[in-house]
């Protein structure tokens, strides 16, 4: 198989036949999930289906968007997920934001991931097919085990060098985003590799692959390496692992990126790939930095940000963090970051999407000007169509947390 | 056949802006939800929209959020098919399964309040009120069973399988 990309490698095994792009397939699924805002229409789906679950064991609820339940329609809607499931016999997790559990639990190379919620190709950092659908996909993949699909076109981002300090995965894939715009790879798979994939460990792939989607692309996918072997083998997963190769000459269309002319960058109001290098809006005053969500919210990003945090007084920004899981809140605390960030007066928030979705915990006021590590920026996604919200990497929300403006944070390492 | 009055729409709409956030709490009731279809792009929309009406927007449709509640609420304020320069394809997805047509072609010259027909079996569109017509590729026999039947889960109901 020489010539095929991740995509088309990853459906023709599961398949055990050849498949090309354009060809509409009917794929078993390995796994398919919902999350609490997803879940209950999913929920209507299946009852409505009476064919019950086909494989039970492979259905996730995760239970992460509106985490305490913040008014009594979701604590409702928290039950009926939970009441479902103990009578399917389905799972239901609580213990982080749905991405971040599949790469801790359960994604592995190979797999086909049916996932409703749009971030779903987080997973794809570890050699899997993982897409994000609607409710009503996510229903059917769990009532018949399977999920129609048109084989997709690869884009190949060929990646190279190293990045500097103070740039991070965040910076490279929202320039990605910038230069091929929010519908760039729409239909298609952006598939990453190339000797810098050695220089991009574990946890920065996954930011990658989240964010593909905010360039259109049913996911992303990286090939599995030593990187995913490390990574599987650190969850208490090594069996999990199977090698899975990329091929240069197996793309139509190719991006070269080159790691070390990659620069700090910030995606504007309100469209993710509305991206400008850092210096054209430092300065810009922001009152509210968030750091964490399924973007950025792993030990890395927290020792990242830490590493500029930590020499800092006071905060000129509202700071609030948001850890992806209960896992990385216990190596937050493991190693001191928790208590002196705590100390700073940030607002460290329980593991879940938090104010990303503009649910709960961290509703922006009118005129309000937000800088998040999350991953969208649309009008109104932060709770108020009156706010404005800027992205960038945990190494610029942490200086711009210290200064209150958008600020370079290779000045202050 | 589908024919209504255009609402029209620019690029990227992402569902954000079609099922604002803040109303996560109305997921569980539709109806209600539905009074705020698309409001982060057009506050009045929901006043306005008549049973029939077409939605025709640019680039990028429905970017964004899985949420099926989008695709649910556009249905349920009374549009009866949903035209774009590109659709996102979650979007699309959502549509088809909840048996929204949702049509691509080149929307440019498509304003506000024009009269449009859709033609799903023949694959096209016509711009009745400026006497044009754009042709798109049928769509595959699998979508077209899917729509017909009303959505997936009628689908699966009828063909009990995927």
């Amino acid at each position: 198989m020489g010539k095929k990309t991740l995509a088309v490698q990853i459906i023709s095994e599961k398949l055990s036949r050849e498949v090309s792009p354009g060809e509409i397939v009917v794929l078993p699924v390995d796994r398919a999930f919902c999350q609490d805002g997803t879940g209950p229409l999913a929920i209507d789906g299946i009852l409505s289906l009476s064919m019950g679950l086909k494989n039970p064991s492979n259905c996730y609820f995760f239970i992460d968007h509106a985490v305490p339940p913040p008014r009594k329609e979701l604590a409702n809607a928290h039950k009926k997920i939970k009441n479902f499931a103990r009578e399917y016999k389905a799972k239901v997790i609580q213990e982080g934001i749905c991405h971040q559990m599949m790469i801790e639990k359960f994604a592995a190379p190979f797999d086909i991931i049916v996932g409703a919620d749009s971030h779903t190709p987080t997973s794809g950092a570890l050699g899997c097919f993982a897409a994000g659908f609607g409710s009503t996909d996510a229903a059917s993949a769990m009532a018949t085990g399977s999920v129609w699909i048109k084989v997709p076109r690869s884009i190949g981002f060929k990646l190279s060098g190293k990045l500097k300090r103070g740039v991070s995965a965040k910076d490279v894939i929202l320039k990605i985003i910038g230069d091929i715009g929010s519908s760039g790879a729409i239909y298609k798979v952006m598939e990453f590799f190339g000797g810098g994939l050695k220089n991009i460990p574990m946890e920065s792939r996954f930011t990658i692959s989240n964010m593909t989607i905010e360039a259109g692309a049913k996911t992303g996918i990286f090939p599995a390496d030593e990187f995913v072997k490390e990574w599987l083998s650190a969850q208490g997963r090594s069996d999990d692992f199977r090698p899975l190769e990329a091929f240069e000459d197996a793309y139509e269309e190719k991006h070269e990126i080159i790691l070390d002319d990659v620069v700090p960058c910030v995606a504007c109001p309100h469209e993710v790939s509305n991206v400008e290098r850092i210096e054209k809006v430092a300065g810009e005053p922001i009152d509210v930095v968030v750091i964490g969500t399924c973007t950025n919210g792993r030990i890395s990003d927290f020792e990242a940000a830490f590493e500029i945090l930590k020499n800092a007084k006071k905060l000129a920004a509202y700071l609030i963090i948001v850890p992806a899981s209960q896992t990385v809140v216990e190596k937050m605390v493991e190693k001191g970051i928790f208590s002196r960030l705590n100390s700073l007066g940030a607002k460290i928030l329980p593991p879940g999407c938090g104010p990303c979705c503009g649910v709960h915990e961290g509703i922006l006021a009118d005129g309000e000007r937000a800088l998040s590590t999350a991953n969208r920026n649309f009008r109104g996604r932060m709770g108020n169509p009156q706010s404005f919200v800027w992205l960038s990497s945990p190494q610029t929300a942490a200086a711009t947390a210290i200064t209150g403006k958008i600020t370079d944070p290779r000045e202050m390492l | 056949m589908i024919e209504g009055k255009v609402h029209r729409f620019g690029d990227n709409v992402s569902t954000d802006l079609i099922c604002p956030g803040r109303f996560y709490h109305l997921r569980g009731n539709l109806q209600e939800l539905a009074k705020h279809t698309l409001e982060d792009a057009d506050a009045s929309f929901a006043k306005k929209v008549e049973k029939g009406d077409i939605i025709v927007a640019g680039r990028n449709f429905g970017c964004g959020s899985s949420r099926e509640h989008a695709a649910r609420i556009i249905k349920m304020s009374g549009i009866s098919c949903v035209i774009a320069s590109s659709f996102a394809r979650i979007f699309f997805r959502n549509c088809i399964n909840i048996g929204l047509p949702a049509v691509e072609v080149p929307t440019k010259n498509f304003a506000d309040a024009d009269i449009a027909e859709v033609n799903l079996k023949d694959g096209f569109v016509e711009n009745k009120t400026k006497n044009f017509r754009l042709s798109f590729p049928k769509f595959p026999e699998k979508i077209v069973k899917i729509l017909e039947t009303g959505g997936l889960v009628e689908y699966i109901k009828e063909n009990k399988s995927l």
